[in-house]
Order: C-alpha cells, then sequence, then structure tokens
C-alpha cells in the first residue's frame, strides 16, 4: 500500500502501486499445514505463490529402512484421513513383487474398508468446506457424522482411525457377524442425513452464489495438468481408477462415476456428495456378493520379493494414489516411489486463484480437497 | 511487571491501569454498592427504584449544603438528591438499564447463542459452568478472559491500539442509554433520540478501522477495510427503513413512537421496512451471514486478529451489547415497544419482545454461509435501497390516506 500509516508503520511489500502480499499459513486457519503467499489487488488475487513441504517426513526414503510389512503404519500417518486407501497400492506392488494371490473375501473386505475410509475422507473434507464457507452446521453435522463410520472401521480394523488393515498378503483380519447389519442401518440413517446436507447446505442459494462459476477449470486444462480424483471428475471427465484400471473385484460391481459440467467449485462439491452414496452402493453390494474363506496369505514378517519393479494404483479418496516399488529381492525395497493425488492437484491452485477474489479463496483452495500432510509426504 | 524504559511502556502502563479501574468500577463495584447499600434502603423509605422518573436536580444538589433543606434522618435522600440514588442517572447507566445489565445480558445472550447453536447441530455446547446447562459459562469465559496477558504486537501503535475496546464500550453504551426500555424506564430521553441512535451507530466503522489500523496486521487491515465498506454501505438503508416509520408518527422519540403502536404494531404496515432494518442490522453486527469482517476461514479473526485478554473480551461484550440494543430498538420502532397486556411491568414486556427479535438475529448462524463482499454490497445498493424506497411510499400512502 502507498497511503501513509501508522507511525511505526503497517509492514507490506512493495511488490507495485496498490498491491499488498499476504501470507497465509502454515499457520492459519485457512491453510493447514501449508503456506502460500497470495498477492492482492483490491480484492483481487493477482499472483499465488504455494509454498508446500511443512511436513515432509521423508515417507519414501524411511521405506528403505523398514521390511514391507514395517511400512504400513509409518505410511498410514502420511493420510491420516485416508489410511487405506495409501496403504492400498503399496500392498498391490507389494503383492505383485512377491507373486502371490489374495482370496476372495480379502479382495471383497478391502473394497469394504476402502469406501468406508472414502466416505470419512469426504465427510471430512465436506466439513472444513462448509466452515471455509463460514457454515457452521455444515461444520458440525458431517464431523458429527463421521463418527459412524469411524464406529464402522473400528468393527472392522480394531482401531478408529489408524488400523492398518489392508496389509501385503490380503487384510489382517476377518470381519465380525455383526458388522453386516450395523452397517446396513447406518447407510440407511446416512441417506436420510445427505438429503438434510442437500437441503441445508447444496440447495442453499447462499452457497450456490458462493461456489458457482468460482474455481472454474476447464476440460482441456484439467486434462493437460493431469488433475486427479474427484476435481478431474469435476471438470466433465469421467476418470476413475476403479473404472479404467479395476483392482479387487470393481469390475464386478455396478456403481456410477459422477462428472459434471460446470468444472466450477460447485461442481466439485457435488462429486464429494454424490461419490458418498456410491460408496454405500459398492458396500452394499459387497456385502451382498462377498463369500466365505480365508482373508489373508500368511507371510513371513522377512517376506523377500523377487527383484523387478511394480506399480500399483487405486482411487483414494482424493484421486489416484500410486505407488512405484524396485526391489533387489532382499527384505527391504530398494526405493519407494509415491505419487499422491493432493500434489497433483495442488498444481492448479495457481490457476484457479489468480484472478478470483480474496473471499473465494478458501473455497476454492479446499475445493481441490488438498491435504498438505499427504502432499508432502 | 518488566521494568519501564521507555515513554510508550509508560503510557502502557498507565492505560492498563485505567483500563481495569475503568472495567472493574462499573461492572463490580457500583452495582455492589446499589444492591447492597441503597436499594434496601430505598426499598424500606418506600421508594419505587425502577419506575420513578428520573433528572439530576442540581439545585437539590447544591441545596444540600445548605442545612436548612437537607434531610437530616437519611443518607440515602442525600443520595437521591444528589442523583445518586436509585431513581438517578448513575444508577440508571451505570446499573439498571444501563451498562451492568446489559453486560449481564449479553453473557446470557452468548450463552443463549451457543446453545441454539449446539440443538441445531446436535450438540450439546456448554455443559458444565452453572448448574443448568452451563449458564454460566459467559462468566467462566470472563474470569479466564481476565486473568489472560494483554498482549500488545511489538510495531502496533500502542495508544490507538488501546482504543477501540474503550470506544466501542463507549458507543455501546451511548446507544443503550438513548433506547428507553419502559414508558419510565430509560437513562436519557430526547426528541431526536432515533436520530442520535443512528448518529451513534454510523461512529462504529471509525472504531473498527482504527482497531484494524493499529494492530499494523494485514488480516486486520483487510478485515477493518471490509467492515467499513459494508457498514457505510449498509448505513443508508437502515437510515432509510425507518424514515417509514417516522413518517407514520411525524416523530423522533423513541418513547412517543413506541406509544404510537397502540393501534396496530408497525411491523404489519412496514413489513418491508423491518425486513430491510433486520438485514441491514445484521450486517452492521458483522453476523453471519455477513459476517465477512471477521471471516476466519480467509482474514484469521478479521479487525480482532490482534486482541488478546479482556481487550478482547470487552470488544466481544461491545458488540454484543450493541446485538442486544439493536434488537431493542427492532422492538420499539416494529414490535411496539413495551405496550403489552396488563400484569406484568412494561420493561418486561420489552424484554420479552427483544429476547424474541434476538433470537431471531441470532438463528441464520445456523444455516447460512457467508456472503461475499462483491454480492454484499452489490445486494445492499440494488435491492435493499430500493425496497426502501418502497416501504416510504407506502408509509406516505398510509399516511395520506389517514388510516394510521
Amino acid at each position: 500500500m502507498s497511503m501513509p500509516l501508522a507511525s511505526s508503520g503497517l509492514q507490506t511489500a512493495q511488490v507495485a502501486e496498490d498491491k499488498l502480499v499476504v501470507s497465509i499459513g502454515p499457520q492459519h486457519p485457512g491453510a493447514g499445514h501449508f503456506r502460500f503467499t497470495i498477492t492482492v489487488d483490491g480484492d483481487t488475487i493477482v499472483d499465488v505463490a504455494p509454498d508446500p513441504g511443512y511436513v515432509h517426513r521423508g515417507a519414501e526414503k524411511q521405506t528403505e529402512y523398514r521390511t514391507y510389512l514395517q511400512s504400513i503404519p509409518m505410511l498410514e500417518r502420511s493420510s491420516l484421513t485416508d489410511v487405506t486407501n495409501i496403504i492400498g497400492p503399496y500392498s498391490l506392488a507389494a503383492e505383485e513383487l512377491m507373486g502371490i494371490e489374495i482370496p476372495p473375501r480379502g479382495q471383497y473386505l478391502r473394497m469394504i474398508m476402502s469406501e468406508n475410509q472414502r466416505i470419512m475422507s469426504h465427510l471430512y473434507w465436506l466439513g472444513i468446506q462448509g466452515i471455509f464457507l463460514g457454515h457452521s452446521t455444515m461444520f458440525m453435522w458431517p464431523l458429527g457424522d463421521r463418527d459412524i463410520f469411524v464406529d464402522l472401521g473400528q468393527m472392522i480394523g480394531g482401531a478408529r482411525i489408524t488400523y492398518s488393515y489392508w496389509i501385503p498378503g490380503g487384510v489382517r483380519n476377518d470381519m465380525p457377524e455383526s458388522f453386516k447389519p450395523r452397517a446396513l442401518k447406518v447407510f440407511d440413517y446416512f441417506e436420510t442425513r445427505l438429503k438434510d446436507y442437500e437441503r441445508i447446505f447444496f440447495q442453499n442459494p447462499l452457497f450456490l452464489k458462493r461456489t458457482e462459476d468460482v474455481g472454474v477449470l476447464r476440460r482441456e486444462d484439467a486434462i493437460k495438468l493431469g488433475v486427479v480424483g474427484p476435481v478431474l471428475r469435476g471438470s466433465d471427465v469421467k476418470s476413475d481408477t476403479r473404472i479404467d484400471e479395476p483392482y479387487c473385484f470393481y469390475k464386478d460391481l455396478d456403481f456410477e462415476v459422477p462428472s459434471y459440467k460446470e468444472c466450477d467449485t460447485y461442481a466439485r462439491c457435488m462429486v464429494h456428495l454424490v461419490e458418498m452414496r456410491q460408496s454405500m452402493r459398492i458396500i452394499r453390494q459387497c456385502l451382498e456378493k462377498m463369500p466365505l474363506g480365508p482373508v489373508r496369505v500368511k507371510l513371513s514378517p522377512q517376506q523377500r520379493t523377487n527383484p523387478g519393479e511394480a506399480y500399483a494404483r487405486v482411487e483414494a479418496a482424493r484421486g489416484a494414489m500410486s505407488f512405484h516399488i524396485i526391489s533387489d529381492g532382499s527384505t527391504k525395497p530398494y526405493r519407494v516411489r509415491i505419487s499422491v493425488p493432493s500434489m497433483r492437484n495442488l498444481i492448479v491452485l495457481k490457476k484457479l486463484l489468480i484472478g478470483s477474489h480474496v473471499a473465494d479463496m478458501p473455497a476454492i483452495y479446499w475445493s481441490l480437497d488438498y491435504w498438505p500432510v499427504e502432499a508432502d509426504k | 511487571m518488566a521494568e519501564l524504559v521507555t515513554f510508550e511502556q509508560f503510557v502502557v502502563r498507565i492505560l492498563k491501569i485505567v483500563f481495569w479501574i475503568l472495567i472493574i468500577l462499573p461492572l463490580i463495584i457500583l452495582p455492589i454498592f446499589y444492591l447492597a447499600y441503597v436499594l434496601p434502603v430505598e426499598f424500606v423509605c418506600g421508594f419505587n427504584a425502577l419506575t420513578c422518573s428520573t433528572h439530576i436536580n442540581w439545585a437539590f444538589a447544591i441545596n444540600m449544603f445548605n442545612p436548612e433543606q437537607m434531610d437530616p434522618f437519611s443518607s440515602t435522600s442525600m443520595l437521591s438528591q444528589m442523583g445518586l440514588g436509585a431513581s438517578g442517572v448513575l444508577f440508571k447507566s451505570s446499573t439498571f438499564p444501563g451498562l451492568t445489565f446489559a453486560a449481564v445480558l449479553s453473557s446470557f445472550v452468548i450463552w443463549y447463542e451457543r446453545k441454539l447453536l449446539a440443538k441445531m447441530q446436535y450438540r450439546v455446547g456448554p455443559l458444565y459452568a452453572g448448574r443448568v446447562g452451563g449458564i454460566f459459562q459467559s462468566f467462566a469465559d470472563l474470569f479466564k478472559l481476565l486473568f489472560k496477558e494483554i498482549v500488545i504486537p511489538a510495531k502496533a501503535d500502542a495508544l490507538m491500539f488501546l482504543a477501540p475496546p474503550f470506544a466501542m464500550m463507549a458507543l455501546s453504551g451511548a446507544l443503550l442509554a438513548i433506547i428507553p426500555i419502559g414508558s419510565t424506564t430509560y437513562i436519557a430521553q430526547s426528541p431526536y433520540s432515533l436520530l442520535i441512535a443512528i448518529a451513534i451507530l454510523s461512529f462504529f466503522p471509525m472504531v473498527t478501522l482504527l482497531a484494524g489500523w493499529a494492530s499494523n496486521n494485514k488480516f486486520s487491515f483487510i478485515g477493518a477495510i471490509r467492515a467499513l465498506y459494508q457498514m457505510i454501505s449498509y448505513e443508508i438503508p437502515l437510515l432509510l427503513s425507518v424514515l417509514g416509520v417516522v413518517i407514520l408518527t411525524r416523530s423522533l422519540n423513541l418513547s412517543v413512537i413506541a406509544e404510537s403502536q397502540t393501534k396496530i404494531w408497525y411491523i404489519a404496515p412496514m413489513i418491508l421496512g423491518a425486513v430491510v432494518f433486520y438485514l441491514t442490522a445484521m450486517a452492521e453486527l458483522e453476523r453471519i451471514p455477513f459476517d465477512l469482517p471477521e471471516a476466519d476461514s480467509e482474514l484469521v479473526a478479521g479487525w480482532l486478529t490482534e486482541y488478546t485478554s479482556m481487550v478482547f473480551g470487552v470488544l466481544n461484550l461491545a458488540v454484543y451489547i450493541k446485538l442486544y440494543a439493536l434488537s431493542a430498538l427492532f422492538t420499539i420502532l416494529f414490535l411496539g415497544g413495551w405496550l403489552g397486556p396488563p400484569g406484568l411491568p412494561d420493561f418486561v414486556w420489552f424484554l420479552i419482545k427483544t429476547a424474541i427479535v434476538l433470537t431471531i438475529f441470532i438463528i441464520p448462524r445456523g444455516f447460512s454461509p457467508r456472503i461475499r463482499i462483491d454480492q454484499l454490497i452489490g445486494f445492499g445498493w440494488l435491492w435493499l435501497v430500493g425496497l426502501t424506497f418502497v416501504n416510504i411510499f407506502i408509509a406516505f400512502m398510509l399516511s395520506a390516506s389517514g388510516l394510521l
């Protein structure tokens, strides 16, 4: 700002006339463990500089010092809202290297847990999106309802968040008898809750005003920039790893992949809503089709793999999550490379924020479902 | 305390002491003085403390020193003659319809808001402080804030930084003073009290700007600029929305406006004015959906970001007193003020109606997202100003046809 200020002076960087540089984060309610600097001209953002890396823990390097099983609890910490799906591709790649076949019941349990995790992650996302738009009820409701899905996960996995359930060789344990009736009851309840969400939030005229034509990511741009997951589907691309490269038994199941032509923040929000319904549909089908039998191939704690490379990809809550493991045949991986959806969606932040209002910044930022811990690994 | 080195630290120290005195004097000592000493004696002497008409009679105060005119038997009647009794202006401004009453009421409003929101969100809300549903949570928060350190940012302008809490409190108190809550229960009476109330309301943006500017923080600054935009563009619809009522009553005196609604409450003919007043008051109060100056996801806490401890508490209290004052103003302008069936004292009817208006002010926080600044200003200038002109036209029609 060029105007004279209070005696000791408002400390501003002189970038140009009438422009103000504001640092958002890493301790900011709208940023999480993530910092970005915005340059504002009046109410318009003219430049954005994302600065990730505050919670980098070297997950890739740490896997090199651990056996295949030991890495699992450590890898889970990278994405606490989405623990099953970050372990998924790691286990698939490791199994490919070990050359083992997973029993069908284990595959179904993996899908149940993965979809349950997707609902939990989307509910968390929805809560934060609600409070970012100033809607405190939409913060409390999803986070309250998320708890019943945490309870469902606890019934199978034993822990509430980090259950290390999906492991190389299958899943850790079978589910209890009481899971199926409980899950069906929860889904019936949650279907009515989703209608409440729509009425109070998604059909709220002020919500539409705040999100429609805000942060538009055109189809061509989305494909060119290589975004994944709900952001890609919100930009009118029907792309989903569960359909394109089916793993587990997703090809036997009947579910829809939502996509929206609007390409704006509203479309990205709606994708999350529809995906929660579809996840419940998938779990219902899994519970119907599930055969009896073993759930796990017992592996040695010091399991050796065949030398070589393996690549696996699953559809995590935020998009395609992939692992590339290089093995030299020992008990530990030689090199692990993780590609997380958060990092791939962060690329468009700069494109979407430039030219938008300051007030739209939280809504656009969170509609990308960026999770700093996952991105920094 | 740290050693005083610079003049600035000296000023800060003095300001802190003055601050505590100003907090403690009206909030604790005066009420205790009145409740424990003056009121019991006056009730014994047969005064009805709450409904006495009041004036500071300085003639009495001067004559007090004349031994012939002094009542030798009662020290409280001496206080009354000085204007310090329960019917005096000091009692009224400090204790009953004034600051302490409003502060206690506001702390209950905060509790009520939290409980109401918790009910809407399937939560419990405050629970442990006090026996019934955490009713003393606000007081617990108050004591917590009292024991916190007052942090003044290193590069802030200390004097200007500490001025806004005082100014906000003073303005809220001034707003209270001008609003009567019963036919005889008021602090100050003026033939232009509505105009004075609106004039006081237009001071708030300046204080907000001062707070944001002196904090020397970019978020505070952006928040203050937003508050300035918002309050100034909503002042005009606010002023225009009460004009309909003024045309019908031909008076700017709030007491006269309230008393003239014996036939019909003005919310019926002036429904447009009431809606516009409600929306603009929400914007003036920075409540959701108009809480852009404090938008916590974008601006941390807006212009309040750097305020800590009881300084923050005082600012917050002032905002809630303003909320109470605007609800009271709504009640007077559109809901007949203290008019109601006989049986209860008039100010009780007034408080019941004000509580209902307060609830309506609070509820949108449960179901509404925040609006954006350009949408807010467009809405204000395009729709609200337009609606007020329709309202004024209706008022002229009713007035000319002699219906009201």
